[in-house]
């Protein structure tokens, strides 16, 4: 288990224990995690699981594929750090993680 | 008017079998769609990759299975209404009258909703001030290009649809192109040509900018752009044109007064039906406990929405359970009874 913030717009954090291997996207969903959409199912194909990463993260994270990209082109308000949570797996060196959820994701 | 025994809502893999199944039953049915083709998500997500868990198709792809499902509906000659999304919803005498955004109105005895998780809508600038001016100086769409005819255009986006444009455009028109990153989706071909034109000065382009605010009265005036340094620019524009994509939105279904559950429509499980009696729902956008979002879930649960459906159309008549197999009147309708 690692422990994954979830910070939603309200400015409430949500601290999760989330299972190594689902993603922060999953973790969210299945804890009634306001604010992540993720209508495509974790497939990179809506932008509606669309989360900003704390500073001090970014560069601990998985690079983003270019279909990630792609899709973050599409998503509300995007900013430099803009990620799609499907696309981040939860594992230990994630213990901590913090991300913020948007406003809206459509 | 168009009298049938059901409408479909979606044309997604879900849709298209449910209409076979009616079919097979004898009922008639028409299916709606908000998307321009026939394939739901599989079409508009995720026409090239893989499928593999059809039963009895180790591995297909999107396109491959909505051809297949055309294929199979083909004997019924079942009408499509693409580019079209239910509005209104009435019940006169026991059947249901159901507008459409394209003015077509059915009468039917029961619907089947199978819009997976709403209809396809273009996604908007998340500016709220974008909103009193949509329609007249900003499109997510473009009819008609004449109006752009020697006019100055904003066009924001980076994938194929805002290079196409920009790139068509800049013949008759002075074309801003806006993108949040160096970087493009598009077409490698159209962004070295978004490139040579703005080298030409046939383009001005901007990258690294988004959308900061529009400014006008009635219509559109000029628009700020924001880099990701801070630094904002203002200039002058007719129009502002935004290429974002396309989100799913549930749309006036929510104002049905069905039973909504997280953006999903709860049903029963022995026909589909929702809480309102001749309303089915299946595929993604239904729930029940158990639901698994699959393709293959769908077809199950379509081929029970189509038997409810059976009493609403021909309540005095009583639906035997037959075999396609060996069924003389499954085969009749099939057009294959040798």
């Amino acid at each position: 288990m690692t422990k994954i913030n979830y910070i939603t717009h309200d400015n409430q954090t949500h601290t999760i224990d989330v299972q190594n291997g689902l993603t922060v996207m999953e973790g969210a969903v299945q804890n009634d995690i306001p604010g992540i959409d993720a209508d495509c199912g974790g497939g990179m194909a809506c932008a509606t699981c669309h989360v900003y990463i704390n500073e001090e993260w970014l560069d601990k994270l998985p690079t983003k594929e270019d279909g990630e990209e792609d899709m973050l082109d599409m998503a509300f308000e995007p900013k430099q750090n803009s990620r799609l949570s499907c696309q981040l797996t939860v594992s230990n060196e994630l213990d901590g993680l913090v991300v913020n959820i948007p406003s809206k994701q459509v | 008017m168009i009298k049938k025994d059901v409408l479909i809502i979606g044309a997604g893999p879900t849709g298209i079998f449910c209409a076979h199944q009616l079919g097979i039953i004898g009922l008639s049915c028409e299916i709606v769609d908000n998307l321009d083709k026939a394939g739901g998500q599989c079409i508009e997500l995720y026409p090239d990759k893989p499928i593999y868990d059809i039963p009895a198709v180790p591995e297909c792809t999107g396109e491959e299975l909505t051809t297949n499902l055309l294929q199979q509906i083909k004997p019924f000659n079942i009408k499509f209404h693409l580019n079209e999304r239910v509005e209104e919803l009435k019940k006169v005498e026991g059947r249901w009258r159901v507008k459409t955004s394209g003015k077509q109105e059915f009468d039917v005895a029961s619907i089947v909703i199978a819009g997976g998780v709403g209809s396809f809508e273009p996604r908007k600038f998340p500016l709220k001030e974008c909103e009193k001016f949509e329609g007249s100086s900003v499109f997510y769409s473009i009819k008609d290009k004449t109006v752009f005819k020697d006019k100055t255009i904003s066009i924001f986006g980076g994938g194929d649809s805002a290079l196409d444009w920009a790139i068509e455009l800049s013949n008759i028109s002075k074309v801003n192109l806006i993108h949040r990153r160096d970087g493009f989706s598009g077409a490698e071909a159209s962004v070295q040509k978004v490139k040579d034109l703005n080298d030409h000065g046939k383009i001005n382009l901007y990258t690294k900018y988004q959308i900061d605010s529009v400014l006008g009265n009635g219509k559109i005036d000029s628009v700020k752009i924001k880099h990701d340094d801070g630094e904002t620019k203002e200039f002058k524009t007719d129009y502002v044109l935004g290429f974002f994509g396309l989100i799913m939105q549930l749309g006036p279904i929510l104002d049905w007064g069905l039973n909504i559950n997280k953006k999903t429509i709860e049903v029963n499980t022995e026909n589909f039906e929702t809480n309102i009696d001749g309303i089915f729902a299946i595929g993604d956008i239904c729930t029940y406990p158990g639901k698994l979002k699959l393709i293959l879930s769908g077809f199950h649960e379509g081929a029970l929405a189509a038997r409810g459906c059976f009493k609403y159309a021909k309540p005095d008549e009583k639906l035997r359970f037959e075999f396609t197999t060996t069924s003389k009147a499954a085969q009749e309708r099939l057009g294959v009874k040798k």
